[in-house]
């Protein structure tokens, strides 16, 4: 089961998201990324149906190119969230829904603010401070509900997610030994060193 | 003839398609454009038409960008232009969705292409009257410019120009392009303004220019920047006037 977890803060907003690919009893891949960058300043972090999450986001990702060449100028992270979230449920009654749970992190340029939002695949969003998905979601969102403070810096950030990932890791039947992670903020968007069994056991 | 240029399906008896040829006469009616393929860079340059006194300035945009590597300049009907390029943008997206790949110049200039046959094979509708320069690099940072016209032809080119007074811009650049000519963003920038200027009443209000650069980085270039150059080339050709005079008296001597 795949975990993805998000957390705004005032500045940046940070998304990890688990790297394993598994059907079944089978590890297929344990490097896969799961983000896809809609824009500049927009990513998606996406989970659920193995074909789906593909499709879906691309399909959103080009949908946002396509307003930009259309309009000269990119779609904020609401009306890009909003947009995702009408696509999720025009499909939804549908003969083919998308089985996709996402988490969209932006930076808005006009507001100068973060943003994260939350949406399952019953298009349901919520616009929060932070969100996860899966089951992993069940321990460290307790974990945030304790930890979390909005002024954190990047480097205290990161931390908060490391002690998020060994949770998961302790507590899940599932093994999710790496977990990428990306930053937005205002400059753009930024990979952080890739949560793996050495970051962990270095930052105990 | 009267009776072969009404319905477009029809040829002549001397095998012309008489409603393409009247749509080629609309592009020779619209503003002038000139592409100029550099080594590096790839430059659009086009003809403002005069605003209303009472208008908005903020430009008719002739030159439109079709994907973050594709850019298009047109001559004709600027209605026409905009669905085309609608159909365009739509078309740049979708072959990223179906093929992960961003268009080559030849795929999107053949889609734009086809489009305009269609037009000239269907009943009831009329060709699309306007002649396109696309332009861009292709995956492989190739530069390459190419050029449609109304009855769906299309070719590469290393330099060329669309609409009025298209003939002498082209004359120009065929004297004037040269490998050497073109090695540098700067110069290919002059050519492209120097050809314009052989048309365009001078002024730096009366150009729109636009520069893409092989990292898909795109410029417009500001009134100001536009009369640098132009006042370059003015005094070049005061300075060569000069000599030639200076030539002609002291062989008259």
């Amino acid at each position: 089961m795949e975990c993805l977890i998000g957390m705004q803060f005032d500045d940046f907003v940070m998304v990890a998201a688990d790297q394993t690919n598994a059907r079944s009893i089978m590890v297929m891949k344990s490097d896969q990324d799961k983000f896809c960058q809609l824009s500049d300043k927009l990513v998606m972090a996406v989970s659920g149906e193995s074909g789906d999450t593909t499709q879906f986001a691309e399909f959103i990702a080009r949908n946002i190119q396509l307003y930009k060449m259309r309009n000269g100028y990119e779609l904020s992270p609401t009306a890009a969230a909003n947009y995702t979230r009408r696509q999720l449920a025009d499909y939804l009654r549908s003969r083919t829904p998308y089985q996709v749970n996402l988490l969209l992190a932006g930076f808005d340029e006009e507001s100068g603010k973060p943003e994260l939002y939350m949406m399952d695949y019953l298009a349901s969003m919520i616009k929060t401070k932070y969100a996860a998905h899966g089951y992993g979601g069940f321990f460290t969102t307790a974990l945030m509900d304790c930890h979390y403070r909005s002024n954190m810096t990047r480097q205290q950030a990161y931390n908060l997610m490391i002690e998020c990932v060994k949770e998961v890791q302790k507590r899940l039947v599932i093994n999710l030994p790496n977990f990428a992670v990306l930053v937005i903020d205002k400059e753009g968007v930024s990979r952080m060193d890739t949560i793996n069994p050495t970051v962990i056991a270095n930052a105990a | 003839m009267s009776g072969y240029d009404r319905a477009i399906t029809m040829f002549s008896p001397d095998g012309h398609l008489f409603q393409v040829e009247y749509a080629q006469e609309a592009v020779k009616k619209g503003s002038t454009a000139v592409g100029v393929r550099g080594n590096n860079v790839v430059v659009l340059g086009v003809e403002k038409k005069a605003v209303a006194k009472l208008q908005e300035d903020r430009t008719v945009r002739k030159i439109c960008q079709l994907d973050d590597h594709v850019l298009m300049a047109f001559a004709g009907l600027t209605a026409d232009a905009r669905v085309l390029i609608k159909q365009a943008r739509v078309e740049c997206q979708s072959h990223k969705l179906t093929v992960e790949d961003p268009v080559t110049l030849e795929y999107i200039t053949r889609y734009v292409a086809s489009l305009k046959q269609r037009y000239t094979q269907s009943n009831g509708r009329r060709p699309f009257g306007i002649s396109c320069l696309i332009t861009g690099f292709d995956n492989d940072k190739t530069p390459r410019l190419y050029q449609t016209d109304p009855s769906g032809t299309y070719h590469e080119w290393k330099a060329n120009a669309i609409g009025r007074n298209a003939k002498t811009v082209r004359e120009f650049l065929e004297k004037n392009y040269t490998p050497e000519n073109v090695a540098t963003e700067e110069q290919t920038v002059k050519l492209a303004i120097k050809a314009l200027l052989e048309v365009v009443q001078s002024g730096g209000k009366n150009l729109e220019v636009a520069i893409m650069r092989e990292d898909s980085k795109l410029s417009m270039l500001e009134v100001s920047e536009i009369e640098k150059v132009v006042a370059v080339v003015e005094k070049e050709k005061e300075e060569e006037a000069a000599t030639k005079k200076k030539e002609s008296k002291s062989e008259a001597k």
